[in-house]
């Protein structure tokens, strides 16, 4: 397996270069249309000049916000998960974050009321909906 | 300037020039799509491939470097992993021969315990310094990098061969499956961190369940990775069978359920299993199902042995289903899932209370994988 190829979380170099000669050209081409309009007092050059300059700008930006929604879209998403540690003598309940070796039924530290050992007694993770179906089914 | 300006009402056709740019840019467009619209349709389906492809291959990387990592903090072996670890995404398991189906059962039986046996000596191999808890979980985080490096060189392949052959019609089969394919990577992507910090999984459901209804009462092992406790519900004898926990395994439950009715001589009242199952789009994830039959998934072997042996005794057999999706199923428990065992106990509690007789013994079986569940 090589692993000397490009990994697909970097935006590639061609399209770097083609996004900021795209916009080089943008920009020249909004120079020359107000040198147009005010050297030249051509309107009709202008706007066409104009026009190019912002739609090149459009695309550039377009295609940058592009790429970034790709790179965040790669991350794997790590939601946290939540162990509950319960006393069963007096009924003490603490929540705290996952740890590794941590599962359901082992006992750990003692609590803090009774020194009677605690068990794990739920280990999960809590899921946010991203959005909400609008169906009526 | 004034050349551009020239340039443009110089066009051909008459009228003002927006007019002449607009009939120039329609008669290109009919021209391109008459002669070129399938060839444009497959380029867009080949980058939509591609764009998915990406994806799939950086999931594959952090699978790859997941399973590395987790190998060097647990295994603490003497020389870089990463060679085996390459040579072990790429093995495979040959299905028995099918042409002749008569003990076709016995055969898949084997060759997935010679598996078995060969994935576990790999991993004591790759991490000398882990516990059995921690080979467990880390064949499992091995076998999800396996998975996603499996997927990821088919949807390669076809889009490989889409490109080198031109046919729209493997282009198109591969980009009508994508976006199921794209969710079991995502699934796997998600199960690999949990196998590697051995969280329990939605599939676990069962195994959960089976703990809870035996947790404090003495279990002895009764069938290879397998537990089961005799546990008093409702004025009945239940045997609740599970995979021996907390590392990520699911036993041989067939192998478990014939040996506790065996040793009853077959006087079992009923038979329960609990398992996760996957849910339809709409239904609520954890919604608690109750029917008939062996609830159990995987190759089919122990569902055979259990029908078998049911069949031999002539003994009723119930299941009690827990409803989640692919990605619910190998990524860490969702709440909603581990609120449902309770639930799963009280309708177990009903079916006992309406299927048998006080005094009867009754087999309760948690189906799934243990990861992260004790008993």
């Amino acid at each position: 397996m090589s692993r000397k190829e490009q990994t697909p979380a970097q935006i590639s170099t061609f399209t770097m270069m083609m996004i900021f000669i795209v916009l080089a050209i943008s920009f020249a081409a909004i120079i020359l249309a107000i040198q147009a309009y005010s050297v030249y007092e051509n309107q009709f050059a202008a706007a066409y000049l104009t026009f190019i300059g912002i739609l090149g700008i459009a695309l550039s930006l377009y295609t940058i916000m592009q790429v970034r929604r790709r790179l965040a879209r790669l991350k794997i998403e790590t939601p946290p998960v939540i162990t509950t540690i319960e006393c069963k003598k007096c009924g003490f309940k603490s929540v705290r974050e996952f740890q590794r070796g941590d599962y359901v039924f082992k006992e750990v530290e003692p609590c803090r009321k009774c020194n009677e050992n605690m068990i794990i007694t739920a280990i999960y993770r809590e899921f946010k909906e991203k959005r909400k179906e609008t169906t009526s089914f | 300037m004034m050349m551009l300006q020239g340039l443009l009402f110089e066009l051909p056709g008459g009228g003002d020039v927006f007019s002449q740019i607009l009939t120039i840019l329609i008669y290109a467009f009919l021209f391109i799509s008459l002669f070129y619209g399938q060839k444009i349709q497959m380029h867009l389906m080949l980058k939509e491939i591609e764009g998915s492809l990406y994806r799939l291959k950086y999931i594959r990387d952090e699978g790859r470097r997941i399973a590395i990592e987790t190998i060097k903090e647990v295994g603490k072996p003497q020389k870089d992993p990463t060679t085996m670890v390459d040579r072990f995404l790429e093995y495979f398991t040959i299905q028995p021969e099918d042409m002749d189906p008569a003990g076709i059962v016995w055969k898949l039986e084997h060759i997935l315990d010679v598996r078995d046996a060969r994935f576990k000596d790999e991993v004591k191999l790759l991490a000398p310094e882990a516990d059995d808890v921690q080979i467990n979980n880390l064949e499992n985080t091995l076998e999800a990098a396996m998975a996603l490096n499996y997927i990821y060189k088919v949807i390669r392949h076809y889009y490989l061969l889409g490109k080198k052959t031109l046919s729209l019609y493997i282009i198109m089969q591969i980009q009508m499956i994508l976006p199921l394919v794209m969710r079991e990577a995502e699934a796997y992507a998600s199960a690999l961190k949990a196998f590697a910090y051995g969280q329990p999984i939605g599939d676990g459901i069962g195994p959960l369940v089976a703990a809870k209804l035996m947790h404090g009462y003495p279990v002895r092992k009764v069938a290879k990775d397998c537990v089961v406790a005799e546990v008093p519900i409702e004025g009945r004898i239940a045997y609740v069978i599970k995979a021996e926990g907390p590392g990520g395994n699911v036993g041989k439950p067939g192998d478990a359920v014939k040996a506790v009715i065996e040793e009853n001589e077959g006087k079992i009242a009923s038979i329960i299993m609990i398992d996760a199952a996957l849910k339809l789009e709409g239904e609520e994830v954890g919604e608690v199902s109750e029917g008939v039959g062996a609830a159990i998934g995987g190759p089919g072997v122990d569902k055979f042995k259990i029908e078998e042996t049911i069949l031999k005794y002539r003994i009723p057999i119930n299941a009690v289903i827990i409803k989640e999706d692919i990605g619910d199923a190998v990524s860490p428990m969702r709440k909603e899932i581990f609120d449902s065992a309770d639930k799963a106990i009280e309708r177990i509690k009903q079916v006992i209370l309406e299927k048998t007789k006080e005094g009867d013994k009754i087999i309760i079986v948690g189906v799934g994988n243990t990861i992260g569940i004790g008993q």
